[in-house]
């Protein structure tokens, strides 16, 4: 007993070392299992409100490209009402009843007061939260592009899931044909991402665009994401296909929150082919 | 006595806020963001008893950590330079015992306080960005990650160190 004292006295610092190392060790192990990073995030009343109140700052010297970004995305938008207008005429007697409309996804806005894009596993944090009816695994998008994936929440805070992340693995297509493909990152630069499984009977060419898949349950499909920058082929085989961001991935303001309402109905449907 | 807490409460507190407002959002060439925070281990008053000194670097990395979101690497890795910083002193200055209440960084020469201060923050650098990357793949990105990372972050510290702190 006494030389078991006399070991612990002796080797009381190290001991204490080895102790915050590994309580350290399991923050960063939490952290790298997504979802279970519950306790180290910014998400929290004190994180967030910091960076909420040096965004205020930062937000009026951004006022002018944000203005740019809103306007265009505002023509856009009228583009596509006249468009519509012109299909509908033929349907003109047509009833809008409840019980026949059926609403898919619900926006919501939020503004990105934390942005991360020089590690390598980055993630940004938002200034809305459960109050205001986020939940995780929502996608967020702006006008441009998609940005990520919500992952944390607190009472009026979150943090995104960039994709601009190891875990992040985004299910996209191409305009122009319908080949599935993973969207990934592998670390460099932060305006190019990599274009991964695209099958190898699909016929590619620099400068096609690449759209959200219809296959996640987070994002809608269609939703503009960026452009081939280049690609080489090695045994038939696709290898390193650069995808140009849309996005400028470090100039973030306002985004978008998509909430899709028949996640649920397709996850359980989707489960229920698995088991049968 | 109590003017030291106070000034390494206040030590404390503006580490994290310069280094989460201020140093995380450089990004000199597109992706080197200084690492100052470290600075507190440099200038923590050297004595014995260590066990303050790991469990204040240990909360100040963790501080970071919450504001990065990086799960707990800074916490992790400065709890290493923490724990090896006496040895490490003691190699530099070749010596087996000091004075150490009356101990300053500012009073030993420049080249040994370099040499300190160089090889804590190499060490400090290559666990944080092996942490980050986690892979034997990405060796040649972590090496230099953490070269061109410890160079700006030794500028800054030694600057800062001859700007705030008083000399004996």
């Amino acid at each position: 007993m006494q030389q078991i004292i006399y070991f612990i006295r002796k080797f009381r610092y190290f001991l204490l070392f080895i102790l915050l190392e590994i309580v350290a060790f399991n923050f960063i192990i939490q952290h790298h299992s997504y979802h279970k990073s519950k306790f180290v995030n910014s998400a929290n009343f004190l994180t967030g409100g910091v960076y909420d109140g040096t965004n205020s700052l930062k937000e009026f010297f951004h006022l002018k490209s944000e203005n740019r970004r809103l306007i265009e995305e505002n023509t856009m938008l009228k583009n596509l009402l006249n468009k519509k207008n012109l299909n509908q005429e033929s349907q003109l007697f047509q009833i809008n009843d409840s019980i026949q409309f059926r609403q898919k996804y619900e926006y919501t806005y939020a503004k990105i007061i934390n942005n991360n894009y020089t590690n390598r596993d980055n993630t940004l944090t938002i200034d809305k939260g459960t109050l205001q009816g986020i939940t995780s695994d929502l996608g967020v998008i702006n006008s441009k592009g998609i940005i990520g994936v919500t992952e944390s929440t607190s009472d009026n805070y979150t943090t995104v899931l960039s994709i601009l992340n190891s875990n992040s693995k985004i299910n996209v297509s191409f305009k122009n044909s319908r080949h599935f493909g993973t969207l990934v990152w592998n670390g460099e630069d932060y305006n190019v991402l990599q274009l991964i499984d695209i099958p190898r009977q699909s016929k590619i060419k620099v400068g096609d665009t690449i759209i959200t898949g219809g296959k996640s349950a987070i994002f809608p499909e269609g939703i503009n994401i960026g452009v081939i920058k280049d690609f080489k082929i090695e045994n038939n085989q696709f290898r390193n296909i650069n995808i140009q961001l849309f996005n400028d991935m470090s100039a973030l303001g306002y985004v978008q929150i998509i909430k899709n309402l028949e996640k649920t109905e397709q996850l359980i449907l989707e489960k229920k082919g698995i088991n049968e | 006595m109590n003017n030291l807490i106070l000034i390494n409460s206040f030590r404390f507190v503006s580490l994290v806020l310069i280094q989460v407002l201020v140093f995380n959002h450089i990004n000199l060439f597109g992706y080197i963001n200084p690492m100052v925070y470290i600075s507190w281990v440099f200038l923590f008053p050297i004595r014995k008893n260590i066990g303050l000194l790991l469990i204040s670097s240990f909360l100040l990395g963790l501080s970071i950590d919450f504001f990065s979101d990086s799960g707990g690497i800074n916490a992790a890795s400065i709890l290493v330079i923490a724990f090896i910083r006496l040895p490490i002193l003691k190699i530099v200055l070749r010596k087996s015992d000091f004075d150490y209440l009356l101990f300053n960084l500012r009073a030993v020469s420049f080249s040994k306080a370099f040499i300190f201060i160089t090889i804590l923050t190499l060490v400090h650098h290559f666990i944080v960005f092996s942490l980050e990357y986690f892979s034997f793949n990405s060796i040649n990105s972590i090496i230099y990650n953490t070269i061109l990372t410890s160079i700006f972050t030794i500028i800054i510290i030694i600057l800062g160190i001859i700007l705030f702190t008083k000399k004996k």
